[in-house]
């Protein structure tokens, strides 16, 4: 048979050691070594996320720009009708929703990378590694909450030049930040289990449909009061309505007040519901991928 | 070229006594023992009582039927799954006691090129090789010294999802290699690749043998096995059915073989007699090739005679072959009827991705099972 054209040498070299076994990198053998390997291996995932971003940018940068593109269509197409109760400016009202709503878009990035790497074998090409067990996990979750953090950036830019600012202090506009990546991290649970338990990356238009609802009832772009009693009570006890009333309590933007215990304990809520969501998905996340050895 | 086998660069070999607790077993010459294997799955075994033993620095093949079982063994031995009953060593270490210690000394290539699509080959290998703990300028240097012996150096910085199929599978093997391992699973290395990307792919596990390492490889393709193999198990509802080399299981058939292909249609029922006179057996006819064949023992006498038989019965023969008898045959006669898995492979592009429970054991066609086969790939 002739050889191929990229000819692979036919022999080569024997080991350095004698009888062919190769004395590989000693493994950590006390907690701080091992927490040293974490640590790396965290970081060398959460940098090939990185990478990703270098190599994709137009990937990137048509997912930051979609909720700009979003804060654009309800802030000046549909603006215009929309009446904030109380009285004050629509993009105003809107802007801390839109936040929000990029942290549940979230979902799909931590979906799509997860399930990706479970049906293309990378995941289970990490397993047979000597990888610090919570690297792989950590790593996504450095990586994405980055790009969370980037993706807020955009938003804030966004809304300055729309208008909208906070009116409270820098500190209490800090604490609605933070209220926006706790709960990106509360769904990021929700992202990984969905990505392992899914059979690839095509059941993205399930999650899809999952989020929407999740994005829309609440009360990003409409006060719950105006809808039907039912559903109103639906979006006032989103998880996301929560953060978006807390956010707009704490940039003192106008918001949809109301009486209602979930309009009273907005920030309560805010830290209440994240909480909750990571303690039932985090332990679900972790049993799916121990599933992955059954 | 510098040694491409061995130790990567930067790594100095540890001290084995600051992990006396882990030593490893001294079991002589043999890099994987398994021994009483059991699996299931949902109550449906799997695996039943599976045993194997390789010795260090040969090429065992693992063959069997779709849902067999052989890749839930190698599943198994890589340690991505928990076995119900048995034990394993690989590389001396038990596989349940110190699944880190057997990882560090494995290479593993799954049925999917497993390996970054977006990054580029470079940044693959650099990016494994890190996740390996090797220094970052010793991660650099290895990922140029695979790339260059995988013929994969000019790449440059074209993402993976721009490499042909055999390029992907040798970048894949590249990252599997990246500690030079001391056993490398194969599970069919070259499922779904072209002619020519396999004799690429087998070219690189030859040099990885060289090289003195371990490789178990699961295969559709007997004739895979035959030309890589040393020693070939064959595995069929999770038990093992047969075992010894390529020739010693040839041997189980008896005999050789001759095949004679005739010019007409019309010929074949007149040659088909001539053949099972002087054989004494029934004929196997391929009517589509125009081929009729039968096993016989006095290789020389019954060539001639069946080439004078064929001339008075004025049977003009276009090709008459004496050979041995294919590993196909032998996987045919052990396995029953059901399909050889060459065949299987064909009908179904990449089958037996699963070994699922609810496979083993039935006899059903490989094209009905891909459909799962990429869901099941990963339970």
């Amino acid at each position: 048979m002739t050889a191929p054209t990229t000819a692979l040498p036919s022999t080569a070299p024997p080991p350095p050691t004698p009888g062919g076994s190769f004395v590989p990198p000693a493994l950590p053998d006390s907690r701080a070594a091992r927490l040293r390997w974490a640590a790396t291996d965290s970081w060398t995932l959460t940098r090939r996320t990185l990478m990703h971003w270098a190599r994709q940018p137009g990937t990137l940068v048509l997912a930051l720009l979609f909720p700009v593109m979003i804060v654009l269509m309800f802030g000046y197409l549909f603006g215009g009708q929309m009446d904030v109760p109380g009285g004050g400016d629509y993009r105003e009202f809107l802007m801390p929703g839109m936040f929000a709503m990029t942290m549940v878009f979230g979902i799909e990035t931590t979906f799509a990378a997860v399930s990706t790497d479970a049906a293309r074998g990378v995941t289970d090409r990490f397993r047979s590694m000597p990888i610090s067990p919570s690297a792989v996990v950590v790593g996504r979750c450095t990586a994405d909450l980055l790009n969370s953090l980037v993706g807020l950036a955009v938003m804030v830019a966004c809304g300055r030049a729309v208008g909208w600012s906070w009116h409270d202090g820098l500190l209490r506009a800090l604490g609605a930040f933070g209220l926006f990546l706790l709960l990106r991290f509360a769904l990021l649970w929700i992202g990984i289990y969905l990505g392992l338990a899914a059979k690839g990356p095509e059941s993205l238009v399930a999650i899809q449909v999952l989020v929407w609802p999740l994005g829309f009832l609440s009360n990003t772009y409409a006060s719950p009061e105006t809808m039907p009693g039912w559903l109103g009570a639906i979006a006032e006890w989103n998880p996301l309505s929560a953060t978006v009333g807390a956010a707009r309590e704490l940039f003192g933007n106008p918001g949809w007040g109301g009486d209602s215990f979930a309009a009273r304990h907005a920030v309560e809520l805010a830290v209440a519901w994240p909480v909750l969501i990571t303690l039932v998905f985090f332990p679900l996340a972790v049993r799916r991928y121990n599933r992955l050895s059954r | 070229m510098t040694a491409s086998i061995g130790a990567p660069p930067g790594v100095s070999p540890g001290t084995p006594g600051s992990r006396t607790p882990r030593t490893p077993s001294t079991a002589g010459g043999v890099a994987i023992r398994a021994e009483g294997l059991r699996k299931a799955y949902a109550g449906q075994p799997a695996l039943d009582g599976f045993d194997l033993e390789v010795p260090r620095g040969t090429v065992h093949g693992l063959l069997g039927p779709n849902g067999a079982g052989k890749t839930t063994a190698v599943r198994i031995l890589s340690t991505l799954l928990r076995a119900d009953a048995g034990r394993v060593e690989v590389a001396g270490y038990d596989v349940a006691r110190h699944p880190a210690e057997v990882r560090m000394r494995i290479g593993l290539l799954g049925q999917h090129a497993s390996v970054d699509e977006v990054l580029d080959g470079r940044q693959n290998l650099e990016m494994f090789g890190r996740l390996y703990h090797l220094p970052p300028r010793a991660a650099r240097a290895r990922a140029a010294e695979l790339l260059e012996r995988f013929g994969l150096a000019d790449t440059g910085t074209k993402p993976v999802s721009g490499y042909s199929g055999g390029m992907r599978r040798r970048l894949d093997l590249a990252a599997a290699m990246i500690l030079a391992p001391q056993v490398m699973f194969l599970d069919e290395p070259t499922t779904g690749l072209d002619p020519r990307a396999r004799t690429e792919v087998w070219e690189a596990v030859r040099s990885l043998v060289a090289g003195g390492t371990t490789v178990l490889l699961t295969t559709q393709y007997l004739e895979e096995a035959d030309r890589l193999a040393e020693a070939i198990t064959v595995v069929d509802h999770g038990r093992v059915i047969a075992r010894g080399t390529p020739d010693a299981l040839k041997a189980r058939l008896g005999g050789d073989r001759i095949d004679v292909v005739v010019a007409e249609d019309a010929e074949l029922p007149a040659a088909t007699a001539v053949l099972e006179r002087l054989s004494g057996t029934a004929a196997e006819v391929d009517a589509a090739q125009r081929r009729i064949g039968v096993p016989v023992r006095d290789r020389v006498a019954a060539l001639t005679a069946i080439a004078a038989g064929l001339r008075e019965a004025g049977v003009d023969a276009v090709d008459i072959a004496l050979r041995r008898p294919t590993l196909d045959e032998v996987f045919m006669d052990l396995t029953g009827s059901r399909t050889p898995p060459a065949e299987a492979a064909n009908a179904a592009g990449a089958a037996d991705a699963a070994d699922a429970a609810t496979e083993a054991g039935t006899a059903e066609p490989a094209a009905a099972s891909t459909a799962r086969s990429d869901r099941e790939a990963h339970t």
